[in-house]
């Protein structure tokens, strides 16, 4: 036992180093542009682990999840840009945008409790297009989110007068703008996946599993199922609602195009690729895929260098790539990735379809 | 002996069927009580009114004296009725632990602060839940199954985890619908043992639907039968056994 506990200490000591000189190699070896990757891939980290609270652990199809994620940039956006000359400070403007975000997931939760599966689907499908197109139209009568041009010139994150989009020298380093929103989103995504591992093992992870597995048999077992899928879908909107407001103020310049359905269908993606329910497969699909599409865009220069001329379009080849790996990935590996232990046993023994 | 439940005048209907009409019945704390009929009678529909997941059409059911119809699932979980389903219900990619350990979530409390946080007070929560569910799983005899999945069991042992995870919410009125479905004779008596002796240890009533004549003759203290959602006879199964409507309605003139 002690042993163990051992071997997890000096296993999570390597990961924190690792992952703290992670950026600095990228920024050496590959170049500014991979710590930006990188910051994405965290950003994108958090909001599938959010969405992992509602599909992987409570079984929830939500196909409009990228809608909470809108919701918190566009508080974060409101509240912190020359729009109506607001600058809130940060630690006022994030909760307050995962707070709004939670409460849309009440709101979404309410009407959706006796719908499941792909009835489920299709409804938060639609409320994610109802927010996307809402935001896009909310400049008159009255101006709010200045509508399809979007919001620019936001705020950086910043705290107090310290802004992260300016360069700091720390200890005789210079730590890039990139690098310091990487520690940034690090500190919230290790926060973030604290609470999804400590929930999971938990009466209320436990009562997720269960309405996830047989609702009816849920409630019969004395689950409240109203109240504790509404937190699920309160729960996840706010990790949802944190992301964006970091990308905000990561990103400076939002709009209703940035949160459209192939985003959300992106996110689910990630859960379905890493392992859904299992934090360490998610963590791996959410990297996975925000940093494949991108490695793939060299595939451009690559054809230029040794054809002499671009055959075929990068992008269309990375699509197609990417396509193919789905696929692969459904065939072979069609629990995840990196499917949590009981799932594998699930896959491998039973027949059930 | 007190009375714990009582039906006065429960109807349900679907649509233009009528699947319970006016049934009236009373069950008294301690009984075996069987409820038999032929298939289509209502017995299942019953169970469902009972337990929340129907409401009745009208009538009144009265648990220990206090109103429980139209109350949603988990509340009348609560108040002291548990139940299994006929075809069974496990939450099968769970372990057979954590499917009881769902059946203590009604008698538990931690919330989300306390899971994230994980205080003195959740962790031995976690802890007597856990101590709970094992001692559960070992009182219905699958305690070595207990790492494994609930949809691998066998179906035996499968019928006894849903009775261990009724059992973990402290039930008072125990509701089995058709137990001994599917098993052979000796699994069939060794389930019956069982049901009486979890009546006596933890004082439950018990209410049982079950197809098998023969067992429920031996197992029961008082029995009612259905038949087109009507009751036909509430009475001993030495009575009932020799009721005439019964006969035509259920046993067959052979049977007598």
């Amino acid at each position: 036992m002690r042993r163990r506990q051992r071997s997890a200490w000096i296993a999570g000591t390597l990961l924190a180093i690792g992952l703290a000189c992670l950026p600095l190699l990228l920024q050496i070896g590959l170049g500014r542009s991979w710590v930006r990757i990188a910051d994405l891939a965290l950003l994108y980290t958090l909001l599938a682990l959010g969405l992992n609270i509602v599909v992987g652990y409570a079984g929830l199809l939500d196909l409009g999840y990228i809608a909470f994620y809108a919701v918190g940039a566009y508080v974060y956006a409101l509240l912190d840009s020359p729009q109506f000359g607001l600058h809130w400070p940060l630690w006022a403007v994030l909760p307050l945008g995962a707070a709004s975000a939670a409460l849309f997931g009440v709101l979404l939760g309410a009407p959706t409790l006796r719908l499941r599966g792909d009835y489920l689907a299709i409804v938060t499908l639609g409320f994610g297009e109802i927010i996307r197109i809402f935001l896009n139209n909310l400049n008159a009568p009255v101006n709010i989110t200045n509508g399809p041009q979007g919001i620019s010139l936001i705020d950086p994150l910043h705290f107090g007068t310290i802004s992260l989009a300016a360069p700091h020298r720390l200890a005789g380093l210079t730590l890039s703008p990139p690098l310091q929103y990487y520690y940034l989103f690090l500190a919230c995504v290790l926060v973030v996946v604290f609470i999804a591992l400590r929930l999971q093992d938990s009466r209320i992870g436990r009562a997720w599993a269960a309405i996830r597995e047989d609702e009816l048999a849920a409630a019969a077992s004395g689950i409240p199922v109203r109240n504790v899928k509404l937190l699920a879908f309160a729960m996840g909107a706010t990790f949802g609602g944190l992301a964006g407001g970091l990308f905000a103020g990561f990103q400076g310049f939002i709009s209703p195009e940035s949160f459209n359905l192939m985003e959300s269908v992106m996110v689910l993606c990630m859960i379905v690729l890493g392992g859904m329910g299992h934090v360490p497969g998610v963590i791996l699909g959410a990297v996975l895929l925000t940093v494949l599409p991108e490695a793939l865009r060299m595939l451009g220069d690559w054809q230029l260098n040794h054809l002499g001329r671009v055959v075929a379009d990068p992008d269309d080849l990375r699509m197609l790539l990417f396509g193919l790996a789905l696929i692969a990935m459904m065939l072979f590996r069609p629990a995840g990735m990196l499917p949590s232990p009981r799932h594998r046993r699930e896959w491998r023994k039973d027949a059930r379809p | 002996m007190s009375e714990l439940l009582r039906f006065s005048g429960v109807s349900r209907h679907f649509g233009g069927v009528q699947a319970l009409s006016e049934v009236s019945l009373s069950i008294s704390r301690g009984e075996l009580y069987g409820l038999i009929g032929p298939n289509g009678a209502g017995k299942t529909t019953l169970f469902n009114v009972l337990t929340g997941l129907i409401p009745p059409s009208s009538g009144e059911i009265l648990f220990d004296g206090q109103p429980v119809h139209g109350l949603p699932p988990h509340r009348i979980l609560e108040r002291g009725i548990a139940r299994t389903f006929q075809n069974i219900r496990l939450f099968p990619g769970l372990t057979a632990l954590e499917n009881v350990m769902i059946g203590r979530h009604a008698r538990t409390h931690a919330g989300l602060l306390g899971a994230i946080l994980r205080n003195r007070r959740t962790r031995n929560e976690e802890a007597a839940i856990r101590a709970r569910a094992a001692q559960l799983l070992e009182h219905v005899g699958i305690a070595r199954h207990a790492q494994a999945l609930a949809g691998n069991l066998s179906y035996g042992d499968q019928r006894r985890l849903e009775i261990a995870r009724a059992l973990a919410s402290d039930p008072r009125l125990l509701a089995l619908d058709e137990p001994a479905a599917g098993m052979n004779p000796a699994e069939r008596d060794s389930l019956a043992r069982l049901i009486r002796q979890l009546r006596d240890e933890f004082q439950l009533t018990v209410l049982i639907i079950e197809h098998d004549v023969r067992l429920m003759m031996a197992l029961c203290d008082r029995m009612a039968v259905l038949d087109f959602g009507e009751k036909i006879t509430e009475d001993v199964p030495d009575r009932v056994r020799v009721h005439p409507r019964v006969i035509r309605a259920y046993l067959g003139g052979g049977e007598a």
